[in-house]
This record gives C-alpha cells, structure tokens and sequence, in this order.
C-alpha cells in the first residue's frame, strides 16, 4: 500500500458569478467541507433538501486527524450510504490494553456481544472519510452543490434569514439562505462574525501526534501506557490503521516548544524508543494542547452550529469526530421537517437540549480522563499512581483507570421529544439496537429496515396497526412473518410483544404494550414539537 | 469470613468519585492534603465499621512498602 494520494476536488466558478441562473435564496448554506459538513449535506439530501456546501480548500483533511469511528457513528454513516465502505477499508478493533510502566494494568473489550452489523470501533484516517463523502455527495448532483475554494468572509444573520458573504479567485459574492449550519471547525469563522463566546478550559499540556509508515503486524487494538520506559514519565497511545499506518501521541508537558518537538530530528528518537526499531517513515505530525469548550446555546436564530464550532474536547476518548456525526444525525431529520412544513420551527430547539446534553457528557468524560492522565499535583501524581499500582490486583481500581472513556451513544431519555414508558425494554430517548434478522431467504440488519422517516417496530405476535404517514415493521418469530429474528437477538433487545416508535434518526420516540393509533399519532407529534 | 477487597462496588460512579477527590485536594499544601486523607481515612473507617474489612485493607495498603 502507497501513501493516501490527496486528490484536489477544484474550483467551480458558482453561478452567482458566472451569469448561470442562480437562486435568490437557498433553503441551507453549510460552511466547512470536513466529515460534519458534508455528512450534513448528505443527511439533509437523503430527505430531499438541497443546500450548497463552502470551503475555503478543495482537498481533503491533511494527515488522520479523526481515526476512530465509534459504533454508532458507522451506523449513522450506513444510513448516510457510507457505512459498508468505511468498515472495508478501515481496521476494525475492540479490544483496549493499558500498560503501567512495561507491565500490562487490564485489557477491555468494547463489544462483548454479537448480532451488530457495524463493530465496536473502526479506525480510518478522516482523509479517506471526506474523501468517501465527497463521492456519496456527489450522488446527489440535484440537491448537493459543493463549492471548493468559496471561503466565507462574513455572515449577517436576522431572526428569519441569513446572508454570507464569500469570496473566491473570481471575486466575491452574496448568498441568502433560510438555515446557515456552521461546521467550520474549531476555529469557526461563522462563530467569530457572531461575536460568541466559546467558554471552556484548556488543558495545560502538549501531545505530539504522528502518523508513521511501518511494515509490522501489530494486532489490532489501542494501546496505552502510563509512563511507560520507552517514555519516561509520560503518556502514550498507538493506534493502528490501514495502509501499513500507526498513530501515536506521546504527551510531552506543557514546557515542551511545539515549533522544536515538531521537527523530524526530534520525532524520530522518540518513535524510534517506542517502536524499538528505525524502519518507518514519517506521514505526518503535529504538537497539541487539550481544551474543552463548548457554546451556550447551538441554534442561534438561523445561524445553527454543529460539531467542534459548537464544542470541542481534548481528543481521548474518541468524542470529537464521534460527537459532530451525532449532531448531524439529530439535526438532519429535524431541518428537513422543518423545511417541509411538517414541524414547527421550536422542533430545532430541541437539537440544543439534546446535543448539549451529549456534548456535556462528552466534554465531562473528556475532562476526567485528562485530569488522569495529566496530574496537575504532587497529590494527584499520587493518586493517580496508587490506582495503578492497585489496578493489576483489584477490579475496582481497574475500573477507576482512565485512558480515555471511549464514546458511547448518548440518550435521549427525558428529554421533551420523547414520551416516557414504564413497559420500554429499550427506553424511549435510547438508539435503536441493531440485530441480524432474515428476510425473504436473506440475511439483513435490523437497522437498514428503519428507512428515513418515523417507523413502528413492532415484536411478536400483535395485530398490524396502521397509522399514516408511519412506516410499519414487524419482526415475527422464525417461520411466522417477512421479517424473522432466527437468532432471538431481537426479541432479547427490544421485548417480545412490543411496539416501539422510532424516530428519523434511529432513536426510541415511544414504546407501548398495547399500543393504539392514537397514542402513537400523539408521541409523532410530541416528537416533532406539535403544539 | 474472606474479606472482598477487589470487587467494584462504584461502578459507572467512579469516575465521578475520583474527579470529586482531585477537586477537594484541590489548592492545599501537601501536608493539609495529607490531613484531608487522614480524616476521610478516619471517616470511612467508621462507616464500614468492620475492625476484620479495616485489617485487611490495612494489610493490603502496606504491601506496596514491602515489595
């Protein structure tokens, strides 16, 4: 395998500025061309709402930068048609080990169970992400207008529209959109001309990242050291991913000069003390320091931001990437709806309560596992030490040693869109699990069955209920229906017997014993804040 | 009876407890730092209120000094 060939997607000249028909005003601007935005675009195309994607690049992220794609991030991205690829090409891994010094503390298994299509983690460079994006988006030649090389240089925003001002190699030019979604990054330039504060802390400390080229078969795992020999005193994690490329991030503290640790001359002993061996080669490095941030609120009017714009976590635990795919997953359905007129426009403000609840929980595990892995004292030196040292030994100090929690999904669960039950076995607010069921002589996923609007699963044996506008899907016993659960992986997730309503974005909106038409028409319209 | 000294009883909590611990140290000089260990020794050596549990923890903390 060769090195990742970064392929420049080129400048179009847009309309506005080439006498072609152009539209007074688009229904969505989104601002950034990273995994965010143009998942984003892709969300929102599968639902049949165009937008218009700018950046000011036309090439895809430079060095890995985003390597670890969470289960629920890669079911989001089979949703979006990306999924099965992503899996092919990546490496797949669960399985965690942390070391204390030489000597191994504990291993962890991220997916102990079967019967999921997409596995516990995937690890592949964000490059080949975009890169995989960018070719889905243009699938939609109709609804998706990427514009390379249009950076934006001022956004004015009033309660009902939005104007972006963006310039090219041709000269500048004015956009009017309904919606403007900021996925630019956590540098956000949208976020700056709105003058917010983006309130958090930064970690004092440094980690130098490096993709290196070396022929060797690693197994397929994370590994972490607390202060290991190769690394007096330090921290270190490497990551495997494909074409013969390893991750590492070696913490350096906060007196460490980025500008002289980024130097190959100083790379290369250090990796060389980790790998023991000299015959790599260096892809790409970086020297970076920990913050944790996020926006008071995400919806500002028309102006909506999504992913590391609208908060940011220091990178353990694999909660940046993971989260934005997230944000777009809630946003998506709701946007559309909303474009639609099937929603009122309050339905966007339930994305703020429920991404913010997710980006705390992310910004929370982030913090706690920078805190572990960075003591600020003499006395959490201490601490820290001690649970390691217990962690060989005890299960509850094992528990206590933090490498990173890695992101899980988060619920929904009382929040205003769903509506609660006692009788849930999967509770209302919770992602849909996927199990294998059969299908006319066919193996498929549960999750592929739910399609892009509201759906009633539906287990066992119940009368079929109709209700419009509602996909329908049974899952029977074996021999009893279209759709089978031959291994009872179903039934165990979800109850023999129940009726679940799942929202768009593959969340539980609802669950009933015995479920009627209108209760089911209510939690719909609860869901998509009717009044 | 065998004391359970290793099991987890903290659970998803115990990342909690631990940034809570790092947040009450948090500002004091190492030898008020100490004093705070001492008193929650103290306190928790009243609530589990097992002199048998207590032994054994005891024994167990001391055996990293006698490596």
């Amino acid at each position: 395998m060769g090195r990742y060939q970064y392929q420049h997607f080129g400048y179009v000249p847009p309309p506005e500025l080439s006498g072609r028909a152009a539209p007074s005003r688009y229904p969505v601007v989104i601002v950034g061309a990273g995994p965010i935005g143009l998942a984003m675009a892709i969300d929102l195309a599968v639902r049949g709402i165009a937008s218009v994607v700018l950046d000011d690049n036309d090439v895809v992220s430079v060095g890995s930068r985003a390597i670890c794609w969470a289960k629920r991030t890669l079911e989001i991205f089979d949703r979006l048609g990306v999924g099965e690829r992503i899996v092919a090409k990546g490496v797949t891994w669960k399985i965690g080990r942390v070391f204390h010094g030489d000597r191994e503390v504990y291993d962890f298994d991220l997916l102990p169970e079967d019967g999921h299509k997409m596995p516990a983690f995937v690890n592949l460079q964000q490059y080949y992400v975009e890169q995989y994006l960018v070719e889905r988006a243009r699938e939609f030649p109709d609804l998706i207008d990427l514009r390379f090389k249009n950076k934006v240089i001022g956004v004015r925003h009033l309660v009902d529209v939005v104007t972006v001002s963006v310039e090219t190699l041709d000269g500048s030019y004015q956009l009017t959109a309904d919606y403007l979604l900021a996925c630019d990054g956590a540098k956000s330039l949208v976020r700056a001309e709105l003058g917010l504060e983006f309130a958090g802390k930064l970690f004092e400390e440094r980690f130098l990242i490096a993709d290196i080229e070396l022929k060797a078969d690693f197994p397929s795992e994370r590994r972490f050291w607390f202060e290991p020999t190769f690394h007096a005193g330090q921290s270190a994690l490497l990551h495997k991913q494909p074409d013969d490329i390893y991750r590492i991030d070696l913490q350096l503290g906060w007196d460490a000069d980025p500008e002289v640790e980024r130097q190959p001359e100083n790379v290369l002993p250090r990796i060389e003390r980790v790998l023991g061996r000299s015959d790599f080669e260096l892809d790409w490095v970086s020297v970076y320091t920990f913050q944790c941030r996020r926006l008071e609120r995400f919806v500002h009017d028309r102006v909506i931001f999504v992913g590391d714009s609208a908060h940011v976590v220091s990178p353990f635990g694999a909660r940046g990437g993971n989260g934005g795919i997230q944000d777009v997953d809630n946003l998506g359905w709701k946007l559309a709806a909303v474009l639609k007129g099937h929603a009122p426009e309050a339905l966007l403000s339930s994305y703020d309560d429920e991404r913010i609840r997710g980006a705390d929980e992310n910004i929370a595990n982030s913090s706690r596992a920078t805190n572990f892995m960075t003591p600020k004292s003499a006395m959490e030196k201490i601490l820290r030490d001690e649970v390691l040292d217990l962690a060989g030994e005890m299960p509850f100090a094992r528990r206590l040693v933090n490498s990173g929690r890695l992101s899980v999904p988060c619920s929904l669960a009382g929040l205003p869109l769903q509506t609660p039950s006692a009788d849930a076995v999967l509770e209302p607010g919770s992602p849909c699990k996927d199990a294998p069921l059969r299908k006319d002589g066919e193996d498929v996923w549960l999750l592929n069955q739910l399609g892009d609007g509201f759906a009633l699963l539906s287990f066992g044996s119940r009368p079929r209920i109709e209700v419009t506008d509602i996909a329908y899907i049974h899952v029977a016993r074996p021999e009893e229906g279209d759709l089978q659960d031959v291994t009872g992986h179903a039934f165990e997730r979800y109850g023999d017997g129940m009726t679940y309503l799942i929202r768009p974005d593959q969340h539980v909106a609802a669950a009933f014993r015995i479920p009627d038409a209108a209760a089911i028409c209510a939690a719909r319209d609860r869901a998509l804040a009717r009044p | 009876m065998m004391i359970d000294l290793g099991s987890d009883r903290l659970g998803p909590s115990g990342d909690l407890f631990y940034a809570e611990l790092l947040q009450v140290h948090e500002g004091l000089s190492p030898e008020d730092s100490a004093r705070l260990n001492v008193r929650m020794v103290l306190l928790l050596a009243n609530q589990i209120g097992n002199l048998d549990a207590l032994r054994a923890a005891l024994a167990k903390a001391k055996e990293r000094f006698e490596r």
